[in-house]
């Protein structure tokens, strides 16, 4: 234990809160109807119709919410978490890994530990940055692609260009789910498992 | 601000400055990559999207065949006799009496349009093989006008070289179907199938697109054509755009799908299906198509799927195949990889949970 064991810091402000909520909440309905299209044989948990609009629904309720999030990270300082200083970057990710996946079991301290000014490990930062700043916002202009199919760009070099648009879609959709898992689980990595869920609730984050 | 650079220079040093603005020392400010990506996407979605230049890339245009071009038709000379009179709207002859050139409009049923005829399956037929020799005179006689007029099966039926196309199994499906159960003996195979005009479609095509597009004219030559519509049938014609109203998207649906996927039942031999059904058991079911069995497999993707595979090869015949709809258009190579790496995370994450606990 360090000298910053029981350091209460005010990391996670409401609107975050909010929109991380309403964020995980669309992605879990977005994730359970979006595979209940892809493998309809005919229907998967979800009834195809259903399912359908349900996804739609929830996908344009997910496209607003992002721009609350985009809007939210330009002019407040929260922001200032998701930029990614180039230099030496590679070097630290590669610390912050060591440590996920030696350095924990050895009981050693965390290597970049938590401050205001730095909520976020290298690698949270990475795939924050990742998911929020490419993958989402892909997902949300190739799904609108396919909401309005007669708009989306009838080919490319040769390809179908609803078929690409798809294919990005669901690509993507693929890594947002996998980032949801090991997001999730790495959230439990905290003073105790359930301590960094709490923080996401009333915005307090509990130091190691 | 540095001094402006040399002109071969101006763009790269842009370049350089922009990003070195974008990321502003070194840090990646993570707002620009979304506005590039919307950038991005506007460019593909408005200025590449059907702009010329890359339609001629994707489908370079095809020759069109000049007039002289079909010289090279087996019987075109012959032919030539009867077209130059029926090959268009007009024709024109000389008047023996007073020696006057007389023009005249042809009767729109007799016309053979020399496109569409050396296009067609029969365009090394001469005219004669299947109309009396007699036409050659002009004026025809009027007792040609009682002149039998040949089915399909007159000439395909029971012929070892066509078995593979089973008119006997088409015509026992055309039987039982609503065009022959609500229009008796008037409606023939010719009313979709013109002999002059007719080419087979979905088995050759490498342009599926174009095969939709064919056979849905077919249908639409009297379901979208009230004259046409009422030469069999005293009823108004349906709007179908009002009946197919409850259809999501219903313009890429009539460009991607043919009629006949929704309103015939398919027979497994059968390459296409001729039982058109009655309206009430039209497939309404997105599943039908939307799913892994769906019934586009075993009609529209028939042959598209072997072709693909055999013709361009595995990467792109998956990939990149035209026959696009939701569900249906998995991918298993790439289903399997997205298993298999959710798989191995999963299994990470248990390593990892029971090396916590472990050192605890
Ligand atoms: C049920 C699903 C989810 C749960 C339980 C969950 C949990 C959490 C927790 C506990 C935190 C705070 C700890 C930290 O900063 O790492 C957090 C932060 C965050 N999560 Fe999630 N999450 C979920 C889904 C998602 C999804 C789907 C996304 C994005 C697509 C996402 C994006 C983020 C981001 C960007 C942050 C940092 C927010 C900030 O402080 O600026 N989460 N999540």
């Amino acid at each position: 234990m360090n000298n910053h064991s029981s350091e209460r810091l005010y990391l996670y402000p409401l609107w975050i809160r909010i929109w991380h909520m309403i964020n995980a909440v669309l992605c879990l309905i977005l994730i359970i109807t979006g595979l209940s299209i892809q493998f309809s044989n005919p229907s998967v948990v979800v009834k195809f119709k259903t399912a359908i609009s349900v996804h739609n629904i929830a996908g344009v309720l997910l496209a607003i919410n992002y721009i609350a999030f985009f809007i939210g990270n330009l002019f407040t300082t929260n922001g200032h978490h998701y930029i990614m200083p180039v230099r030496g970057f590679f070097k630290r990710l590669i610390i912050q890994i060591r440590y996920y996946t030696i350095g924990i079991f050895k009981k050693e301290n965390p290597p970049f530990p938590i401050t205001p000014d730095q909520k976020f490990n290298p690698l949270q930062q990475f795939t924050y940055v990742a998911t929020m700043y490419l993958l989402v916002p892909l997902i949300v202009l190739s799904g609108f692609g396919l909401l309005y199919p007669e708009m989306t760009l009838k080919s490319l070099l040769g390809a179908s260009g609803l078929e690409l648009t798809d294919f990005l879609h669901v690509t993507v959709g693929f890594f947002i789910t996998l980032f949801m898992c090991i997001h999730i689980y790495f959230c439990t990595i905290g003073k105790t498992p359930a301590s960094n869920f709490k923080s996401m609730i009333n915005g307090f984050h509990e130091s190691h | 601000m540095g001094q402006i650079a040399p002109t071969p220079f101006v763009i790269p040093d842009l370049i350089i400055q922009t990003i070195h603005f974008m990321t502003y020392e070194a840090n990646v400010r993570p707002a620009w990559i979304v506005l590039v990506l919307l950038l991005l996407f506007i460019l593909a979605y408005t200025v590449l999207n059907d702009s010329p230049l890359i339609q001629s890339i994707s489908n370079p245009p095809k020759q069109n065949i000049s007039r002289k071009g079909f010289s090279n038709f087996k019987n075109s000379a012959e032919n030539e006799m009867c077209l130059k009179c029926h090959g268009q709207s007009k024709y024109s002859y000389t008047n023996k009496e007073n020696g006057k050139i007389i023009v005249k409009r042809m009767y729109a049923e007799a016309i053979v349009n020399r496109d569409d005829f050396y296009a067609s399956n029969h365009r090394e037929f001469k005219c004669t093989d299947c109309h009396s020799e007699d036409y050659i005179s002009f004026p025809h006689s009027g007792d040609l006008r009682m002149e039998a007029i040949a089915t399909c099966v007159d000439c395909h039926g029971g012929d070892e070289k066509y078995a593979k196309f089973q008119f006997e199994t088409i015509d026992t499906a055309f039987m039982a179907s609503v065009h022959s159960q609500k229009h008796s003996e008037e409606f023939t195979c010719w009313m979709c199938h013109d002999p002059h005009t007719y080419k087979i479609n979905a088995r050759t095509t490498e342009n599926l697109k174009e095969t939709i597009t064919y056979d849905n004219l077919i249908c639409l030559n009297c379901h979208g054509d009230n004259n046409n519509y009422q030469l069999l049938s005293n009823k108004p014609n349906p709007n179908l755009l009002q009946k197919h109203d409850w259809l999501p998207n219903q313009s890429s649906h009539f460009t991607n799908v043919r009629c006949i996927e929704c309103h015939t039942r398919n027979e497994d031999t059968l390459i296409v299906a001729h039982f058109i059904t009655p309206k009430n058991q039209a497939v309404k079911k997105c599943e039908s198509c939307h799913s892994k069995n769906s019934i586009l497999y075993a009609s529209l993707y028939k042959h598209q799927i072997k072709q693909n595979i055999e013709k361009v090869g595995i990467i792109k015949g998956l990939f990149f195949s035209e026959t696009a709809s939701i569900g249906p258009d998995r991918n298993n190579s790439l289903n399997l990889l997205s298993f298999l790496i959710m798989g191995l995370t999963v299994i990470a994450i248990c390593i990892h949970v029971f090396l916590r606990i472990k050192n605890k």
